[in-house]
Formats: structure tokens, C-alpha cells, sequence
């Protein structure tokens, strides 16, 4: 039992820090970023390319993956994004975009990365084991409470600095802190691009345990969907809930389903649906966010 | 229906009935037929999207539907012998009602919310397909008999596949028949009653609520009606494969059945139609380019939607000095 929690808490920290990217964006910009699981690979692949190719240490590849994925954020909402919302009938049009833009991501990752499954050495070696209740690597461990960190850093982020204040206004009302004298064009693309630094950053952590390879994205953007469904869409804190509550949920399910076969994922999405019809909006969200 | 739009469609029947073939024919590039097959059948699908975009919803989970649509033909026509044409259907009907449960908790979300919850629908269908034991599970339903004959009071309409010389040339016309009847069923809805309410509904949902629309019934038969589109094509591509795995459609192909209708235009009936054939088609003719095909493909995607972002329809617009 115990080792199922502390599975559930280590992944539950992974996919948290995926969704505030994703709910990051989608608070400020109304964009549902599909290519945020592309991102997360790409971020996987930098650190790899930094470390194992280059053999820098692994905190050099760490700042280089959010380095890039950040440049490469705000370069898209600055030169896709920003013109197709202000030009386009209807808000739904951005998803197109946002389609393409993954599709886009994962021809870039075929041609620079190619398609095998990359991984990067262990940081750190040797396996923590309580008693034998809890046995976890220390890998694990170093990077779910990097993961942890980060998120607070983000939250403290978001609650003290003016940029985070802006962007908590811009994310409640556009016109009004436009009206405040809010940047809203620079805050716009400050915000796409730490959400796309997120990613890779999540992407640079990941890639020293499970790897990364090609065909991560999609499935990653869909369990960044969940947890923002969960959640609530658009609040910093239904994103670190949903993403707790996923990890935890798959860590139970993987172990108490385990008899019926792989049919975890399919008793998430049937419970959601359920949850759904309750409280459409997930546990935080506002109605209609 | 004035002259114009007449003459237009007849034109339209004249190219896809008479012009192509006679074209393929002439150069002998058979695996056309096949291509566009693949396009008027998925332009059906897309049709489905369309129509819940003009309620106001994104649907992402239209493959979910063409994935129940093909096993419910395939289950029926490989276990208890079904004819296909009886099957199609039934596939449709099938796919509505289960349309219709599940559109009942779910069609009250809206935006994204809504958007997200059909694209992890799309999901579980396929892990559905996998975990049940009447889809066998990974290895799908394979050898799937082509469709026999359909007669009706001793009169052979369809003649049986099997027996036909160029099964291809068959399939091509009978998906096109389809397409040119989903998109007449199609422009009849947004031209009627049911068009002009569920043109409120895209707009503001409280307010045609509060003249007396009942949108909750209207928005369950959007849904249904869009969800047996996605059926009966799903259906006939199992068919036309002669089979069907979990793996046949999935979230990628959902997405794609909505960037159709985006690139086509969301305010034009013919709009998926045309979106389905420019990036279906497109993405066939970019195999010469190997590696970088998917790279020229998403490159063009997105250069299309900074320039025209409401669609490759939107230009017959500017032209008439916007509507």
C-alpha cells in the first residue's frame, strides 16, 4: 500500500508540472495546446542530445531544454498564435493551428532525433528501500522532488512577481487588465512561453527514468487533457489536483486492475465520464471557465 | 434551390461520375480509385463534425464512432451472416443511440471542455475494442466478406462485389453516392427549420433558450444525426478494407476529421468536403517527398491558416464583398 501511494505521489508530481503548462496557456490565451506533449518530447530530446552527445552534465541539459522550448514558445504565439486569434471568426480556429503546429513539432523530431527511444544515464544510483514497504530508486525520488520544487517555484512565481500578477489578471479578464495597463501582447507571450518551458522541463526530468521516443507526444497531450479535466481548466490549481489525483489513480489501477488486464485506462475514462456528467466544470474550475 | 446551385451540382455530379473515372481510366493510375474513396468516405465523417461545430461544439471523437460503426457492420457480418447493406444501417442507428447516451451527460460542456472530453472518447473506443471479446481484441476482425448483392423485389440494384471485374471502380462509385447523399441531407438540414435553430444555438445558447428553444433536445439530435454519419462511414471502410482493427481509427484520425472541416471553412456546407480532398489528397501526392512529408504538410497547414484562418472557402467571400 505504501509503495502504492508513493508511486502515485512521485507520477502524480510528473504530471502536475505537465498540466500547469497546459492550463497556463489555455488560461491566457483560450488555446487548447495540442502540441504540448510534443513539446515534452522535444524538452526530452534537448536534454538527451546536451548530455549524452555533447556530455555536459545533466543540469546544463535541464536549463537547455527549458532555454529552448521557452524561445521556442514564445516564438509561436508571437508570429502563429497572436495573428490567427486576431484575425480569425472564431476562437476554435486556433486549434487548428495547434494541430498543426504538433504535427509540425513531430516531422522536426523525426528529421533532428530520429525515431529511436532515447534515454539518458541515471543521475544518481542506488535504491531506497524502507523495510521493504517502499522501495524506490533515488533517481526517482531526486527527480519527484525536483518536480515538486518546481511547481512551487511556479505558484510563487504566479502569487508574488508583477509578471505572475499580470498574468493571473490577463487569465480573469483580457479587457479589463488591458484597461489596467497590462502589456497584454508581451504577457501573452511571456505566459505561452513558460507554459512551453514547463514542458520541456517535464521532458528534461522524464528523460533520465522512462526515455523519450517519438511517439510520446499524442498520448502525453491526452493525459494533459485529463488532468486538466479534472481539475478545471484554466486554475493553477485544479491542474496540480488533477495531476495528483491521475498519477494516483493510474498507481492504484496498475496494481488493484492488474488481474482483469490493461484495463486501467479504460476505468479512468468511465469514471471521469461519470464525474463529468456531476460537476462539468471539474473540481476548481469556474463554469464555463 | 435557384438555377445557378442547380447547374453547379449537376456539374459536380458530372465530374465526380463521369469526369474521373473517364480520367483514370485514360492514364491507368488504378490506385486513385482507392484515394479518392478514402476521401469521400472520411468527407462523410467530417460532414458529422461539421454539423456539431454548427451547434456550437468541437468534436474531437468522431473516430470513436467510425470505429463502433465498422465493428458493428464487421461483428454482424462475419457472426450471424447479415447482409452489409442491412448492416449499414444499423451501424449508423447503433452509433446514434450510443450517440445519444453518451451525449446526454456530455453535451452539456461546451468550448473545450466539450472538445476535450470527445478527444479521450476517441481513446475509449479503441481501449474498448481492445478489452472486449466479441472485437477479438488487438488481432480486429480480418477477411471480412466484400458485400453481396442488394435486390429488391427480384431486381438486382446493387450488383454483389465479388463478381464485379473492377471491385475498386465499385467501391469508388458507392462511396461517392454516399458522399453526394450525406451533403444533400446535409445542405437540406442547414437550409430548414432545424438549420435556423441550430444556428441560434452556435450563437448564444441561453438566449434561444429563452425564446423557447428546447436546446437540449436540439443539441442530442445534432449530435446523434452527426454520429451516424460517422457510423455509416465507418462501416464502409471496414468493408472496403475487409477489415478492422482497434487501431483503424484513432485520436489522430479524430483530429484530422476536425482540421477537415477547419481548412474547408466551418460557415460553408461544402466546406469539409472540400478540406477532406485538399488534405487527404495532399498528404497522398506528398509521399514523393519521403521524410519531409509530414514536415511540407503541417508547414502548409499552418501557412494556410495564417492566411485564410476561416477556412479555403472564406475567398468565394471576399468575392462577393462579405456576406
Amino acid at each position: 500500500m505504501e509503495q502504492i501511494i508513493a508511486n502515485g505521489l512521485y507520477l502524480g508530481a510528473q504530471y502536475a508540472l505537465i498540466a500547469l503548462g497546459l492550463t497556463l496557456i489555455f488560461s491566457l490565451m483560450n488555446v487548447l495546446n495540442f502540441a504540448h506533449g510534443q513539446m515534452y518530447v522535444f524538452g526530452g530530446f534537448v536534454t538527451y542530445t546536451v548530455v549524452v552527445q555533447l556530455g555536459l552534465p545533466f543540469v546544463v541539459g535541464l536549463f537547455a531544454s527549458a532555454l529552448a522550448l521557452a524561445v521556442m514558445g514564445a516564438a509561436i504565439e508571437k508570429f502563429l498564435f497572436a495573428p490567427v486569434v486576431r484575425r480569425s471568426k472564431r476562437d476554435e480556429s486556433t486549434m487548428l493551428l495547434a494541430a498543426g503546429v504538433a504535427f509540425f513539432l513531430d516531422a522536426v523530431i523525426l528529421l533532428f532525433f530520429g525515431e529511436k527511444q532515447r534515454g539518458v544515464p541515471k543521475v544518481v544510483n542506488g535504491v531506497f528501500n524502507w523495510d521493504m514497504r517502499i522501495i524506490m530508486p533515488y533517481d526517482r525520488i531526486l527527480i519527484g522532488v525536483l518536480a515538486v520544487l518546481l511547481i512551487v517555484a511556479f505558484i510563487v512565481f504566479m502569487n508574488y512577481s508583477r509578471s505572475g500578477r499580470a498574468m493571473r489578471a490577463l487569465a480573469q479578464d483580457r479587457t479589463a487588465a488591458q484597461l489596467m495597463g497590462v502589456d497584454v501582447s508581451r504577457y501573452s507571450m511571456l505566459g505561452f512561453a513558460l507554459g512551453a518551458m514547463l514542458a520541456g522541463l517535464v521532458g528534461g526530468l522524464l528523460v533520465t527514468i522512462t526515455g523519450v521516443n517519438l511517439g510520446m507526444g499524442g498520448p502525453t497531450s491526452i493525459k494533459a487533457f485529463l488532468m486538466i479535466m479534472i481539475g478545471g481548466a484554466g486554475v493553477i490549481s485544479g491542474a496540480i489536483a488533477g495531476g495528483f489525483i491521475l498519477g494516483m489513480m493510474e498507481s492504484v489501477g496498475l496494481t488493484v486492475l492488474s488481474a482483469y488486464g490493461d484495463i486501467t485506462y479504460l476505468a479512468i475514462f468511465a469514471s471521469l465520464m461519470v464525474f463529468l456528467a456531476v460537476r462539468p466544470q471539474g473540481l476548481m474550475g469556474k463554469p464555463w471557465g | 434551390m435557384n438555377a445557378k446551385k442547380l447547374l453547379g451540382f449537376a456539374a459536380f455530379l458530372l465530374v465526380v461520375f463521369v469526369l474521373v473515372p473517364l480520367i483514370i481510366n485514360a492514364t491507368g493510375r488504378w490506385g486513385f480509385f482507392y484515394t479518392l474513396t478514402s476521401v469521400a468516405l472520411l468527407s462523410v465523417a467530417a460532414a458529422g463534425v461539421w454539423l456539431t461545430f454548427y451547434i456550437g461544439r468541437i468534436n474531437i471523437g468522431q473516430g470513436a464512432y467510425a470505429l463502433i460503426g465498422g465493428y458493428v457492420s464487421a461483428i454482424l457480418v462475419t457472426q450471424a451472416g447479415v447482409s452489409f447493406w442491412l448492416t449499414l444501417p444499423i451501424a449508423g442507428l447503433f452509433c446514434a443511440f450510443v450517440s445519444v447516451v453518451i451525449g446526454l451527460p456530455i453535451l452539456r460542456l461546451r468550448g473545450v471542455y466539450f472538445a476535450m472530453v470527445t478527444l479521450v472518447l476517441t481513446e475509449v473506443a479503441r481501449l474498448t475494442a481492445l478489452a472486449l471479446p466479441i472485437t477479438s481484441g488487438a488481432k480486429g476482425i480480418t477477411s471480412i466478406p466484400l458485400p453481396g448483392e442488394l435486390s429488391l423485389f427480384g431486381l438486382t440494384i446493387i450488383p454483389a462485389f465479388g463478381s464485379l471485374s473492377n471491385p475498386r471502380f465499385g467501391f469508388y462509385i458507392m462511396a461517392s453516392v454516399l458522399m453526394v447523399v450525406t451533403y444533400l441531407v446535409l445542405w437540406r438540414i442547414v437550409n430548414s427549420r432545424l438549420g435556423h435553430l441550430c444556428r441560434s444555438l452556435q450563437q448564444n445558447e441561453e438566449l434561444s433558450a429563452s425564446i423557447g428553444v428546447n436546446t437540449a433536445y436540439l443539441r442530442i439530435l445534432a449530435y446523434a444525426i452527426s454520429s451516424f454519419f460517422g457510423g455509416i462511414a465507418g462501416a464502409m471502410f471496414a468493408s472496403i478494407a475487409q477489415s478492422i482493427y482497434p487501431s483503424s481509427f484513432v485520436v489522430a484520425d479524430s483530429v484530422n476529421f476536425m482540421l477537415y472541416c477547419f481548412l474547408g471553412g466551418l460557415g460553408y456546407v461544402f466546406g469539409p468536403m472540400l478540406g477532406t480532398f485538399l488534405l487527404y489528397f495532399g498528404w497522398d501526392l506528398l509521399s514523393i517527398a519521403k521524410e519531409y512529408q509530414l514536415l511540407i504538410y503541417s508547414g502548409v497547414m499552418i501557412a494556410l491558416m495564417l492566411v485564410l484562418p476561416n477556412g479555403v472557402l472564406s475567398l468565394l467571400d471576399k468575392k462577393e464583398g462579405g456576406k
